[in-house]
């Protein structure tokens, strides 16, 4: 199994380049994104297995870039952070080809069960491809 | 400003009072509408019955003046026709006789006895010569011979012709009059035939007016002078002690006063061809008798009225006035309302924002805290290594803490997926008191429940509904020591709202915490409550377009109510 390469997005960039750390120090390559148009040439220069997006972001909106990832790398799996606590974006974000979604504060152990599923799906998808 | 604009104006300031609800408000309204209302009732009466006063007064008057007044003209007629027999009688006999054979006493004896027998009142009948002497003379005195020549009578009779006197004694002090006639002989020489005449007659002629004791009739002359007997004012020939009245020739009527201090009617009506007077003279109390008793009935009327009116405008204002207090009291109790379910909102979205922007920085510090974790346990050599550990997981507990913290918050103010179905109220209770049936056993609660059979399904999410009754029943367990009640009730309480009451014999709880306990994070439980239940629960109650209402007496215990409307709330689905 290939190391899992793993995007973050989200404008928070302490929490995000923080919660990146956590994941190298467990095995992943990731890299990070502070907005939506990163997240999107950073997709478009190396699909990621797994994205995961935060869906408050200034610019582009988080529904937008999943509409657009999806668009392009339908392989690329995308799991949602939102703050909000609400089901609505998730339910919204799961409708529009979203893995799965989580609220922040997350709980690692959480994230890295989903990243991990996600990642067998990506990985398959892209091997099939 | 017209006139009609001024005088709305002036009703508009008479009825303005200041807005609050204060004691003094009402007062003043209720004084200013019992007022006006009054005076609009009274008024007008006072002016009806003081018209009707006079009115009535007057036509009273003339009522019981009138016959008095035709009496009198009649009795007058009675007067001037006897006078006039009298008149036309002598004025016959100078006519008929020559003075030679009236000269002839037994010729004028038999003359005096016809005429005598044909009309009473005649004294005496004497023949006067052109000296003034009396030349022949029957009667019952002894006149003959008597001179005259400088009596007033003779000279008046010398001038006009014919001559009625007014009543004197004579020389035989008894009241008479003299009718005297001048004839002139063709050889140029005058006489004068002479009658006297009783006044007795007069007297016949007042009683025949038929007057009440209380009243008086008399013949006065010009002069004053009583020419008949009074009742009250004297003899015959005193001086009457009235006023005479103003010389009219229709009767008349007056008031006045007289000597006594009795208020009377004077009817009075002048001779047409002698000096008299004939008056009817009626106490003033006789004639307003009828009048006295309509006008103590029309006082009674007046003052009925006035009574019933005042009474009618008090109540009436009263009723009025405290219709408006109540329905001002209710309107003021919903503005209060409103204002609280707004501040409950208010507090609500607060609520939910602060726990919207607090779990980013909370997110980066459990992603600190969680790296500095993860470097600690890589690394080989860590000095302090396990009180490291505590700190971090300290840390990440207290985030654990607020990140349930800020997800219920989220969840309860965000909250979508309603799920409505039809359901039965009576079930869900059922099925959540299921979830204490332990916990009652343990602390041996004593449950009741008194459900409505026939509570109709109503449309509801089920799950929502779970967790608000569960909130309320953790509530009332909480509150009830070991051996403690609760009891359930559902009822209709009208076709469109069901209610559903949860009521525990517990502690209970002050004012002042019942105006706090749907706040978030509002808790008595200190250490084990996060105050999140009663605000979760008002804010799920609100949405399914319910209602809720919490009495609580300290040490008496408390009784939640929830009303739920039958048909699913629009805000239902919609959210907020």
């Amino acid at each position: 199994m290939q190391e899992l390469k793993v995007l973050l997005v989200d404008d928070e960039e302490e929490f995000v380049t923080t919660l990146a750390e956590r994941l190298s120090l467990r095995g992943m390559a990731t890299r990070i994104a502070t907005d939506g148009e990163q997240a999107l040439r950073a997709v478009e220069a190396d699909p990621p297995h797994v994205v995961v997006l935060d869906l408050m972001m200034p610019g582009i909106k988080g529904t937008e870039a999943l509409r657009r990832i999806k668009a392009g790398h339908p392989g690329v799996q995308v799991i949602l952070l939102t703050g909000h606590g609400s089901a609505r974006d998730g339910i919204e974000g799961m409708k529009l080809g979203a893995f799965d979604y989580l609220m922040k504060p997350l709980r690692l152990e959480d994230l890295l069960e989903k990243l991990h599923e996600a990642g067998r799906l990506a990985q398959a998808a892209q091997g099939n491809s | 400003m017209s006139r009609l604009e001024r005088f709305r104006s002036l009703f508009r300031t008479a009825l303005d009072v200041p807005e609050e609800i204060a004691p003094e408000r009402y007062q003043a309204l209720r004084r200013k509408i019992t007022l006006l209302l009054t005076t609009a009732a009274v008024v007008p009466l006072l002016i009806l019955s003081v018209i009707n006063y006079h009115q009535y007064r007057a036509t009273l008057t003339r009522e019981i003046v009138t016959p008095v007044r035709g009496l009198v003209n009649k009795t007058r007629h009675s007067f001037e026709l006897f006078l006039a027999e009298r008149a036309s009688t002598v004025s016959l006999i100078s006519q008929v006789y020559t003075p030679a054979e009236l000269a002839d006493e037994r010729n004028l004896n038999r003359i005096f006895r016809a005429v005598k027998g044909e009309f009473p009142g005649f004294i005496d009948l004497g023949l006067i010569n052109e000296n003034g002497v009396h030349a022949s003379y029957v009667g019952p005195y002894n006149l003959k011979g008597k001179d005259y020549s400088s009596a007033d009578w003779y000279q008046q009779t010398r001038v006009k012709g014919v001559y009625v006197s007014d009543v004197f004694m004579g020389f035989r002090r008894f009241p008479h009059i003299v009718i005297a006639v001048q004839r002139m002989t063709d050889d140029g020489h005058s006489w004068v035939l002479r009658a006297t005449i009783d006044t007795g007659q007069f007297d016949r002629l007042i009683a025949s007016m038929g007057l009440e004791p209380e009243s008086d009739a008399f013949l006065v002359n010009t002069a004053g002078v009583l020419q008949t007997a009074s009742r009250f004012y004297g003899a015959v020939l005193d001086q009457l002690p009235l006023p005479m009245p103003p010389m009219t020739y229709e009767t008349a009527t007056l008031e006045t006063t007289d000597p006594a201090g009795r208020d009377v009617f004077i009817t009075y009506t002048y001779f047409q061809h002698a000096d008299f007077v004939l008056m009817a003279v009626k106490p003033r109390a006789d004639i307003f008798k009828p009048w006295t008793t309509l006008r103590s009935d029309l006082i009674l009327l007046f003052v009925t009225s006035v009574a019933l009116i005042l009474s009618v405008a008090f109540g009436l204002t009263d009723l009025l006035v405290r219709r408006m207090r109540a329905s001002d009291e209710r309107r003021i109790a919903a503005f209060v309302q409103m204002e609280h379910t707004q501040k409950l909102s208010s507090i609500g979205r607060l609520a939910a924002g602060v726990a919207h922007e607090i779990n980013n920085p909370l997110a980066i510090i459990n992603e600190k805290a969680g790296l500095a974790s993860d470097l600690m346990e890589l690394a080989k050599d860590f000095p302090e290594r396990d009180r490291f550990r505590a700190l971090v997981d300290a840390i990440l507990r207290s985030v654990e803490r607020c990140r349930s913290i800020t997800h219920r918050l989220l969840g309860f103010s965000r909250r979508m997926d309603v799920n409505i179905e039809q359901l039965d109220v009576n079930d869900v209770l059922k099925e959540t008191m299921s979830f204490l049936e332990q916990e009652a056993l343990h602390r041996s609660i004593t449950t009741s429940v008194s459900l409505d059979p026939a509570m109709p399904r109503i449309a509801s999410d089920r799950g929502q509904l779970q967790q608000v009754f569960l909130n309320i029943l953790n509530n009332a367990f909480a509150a009830v020591p070991d051996g403690g009640s609760v009891t359930l009730a559902t009822w209709l309480r009208d076709p469109d709202t069901v209610g559903v009451s949860i009521k525990d014999n517990g502690k209970g709880m002050s004012d002042e915490v019942l105006r706090h306990i749907f706040e978030p994070f509002f808790t008595t439980k200190k250490t084990s409550g996060t105050g999140l239940g009663m605000f979760i629960t008002y804010g799920i109650i609100r949405r399914l377009g319910g209602d809720i209402a919490v009495q609580s007496k300290e040490g008496a215990g408390t009784t939640v109510t929830v009303f739920l409307p039958v048909k699913a709330a629009p805000t239902a689905t919609l959210g907020s």
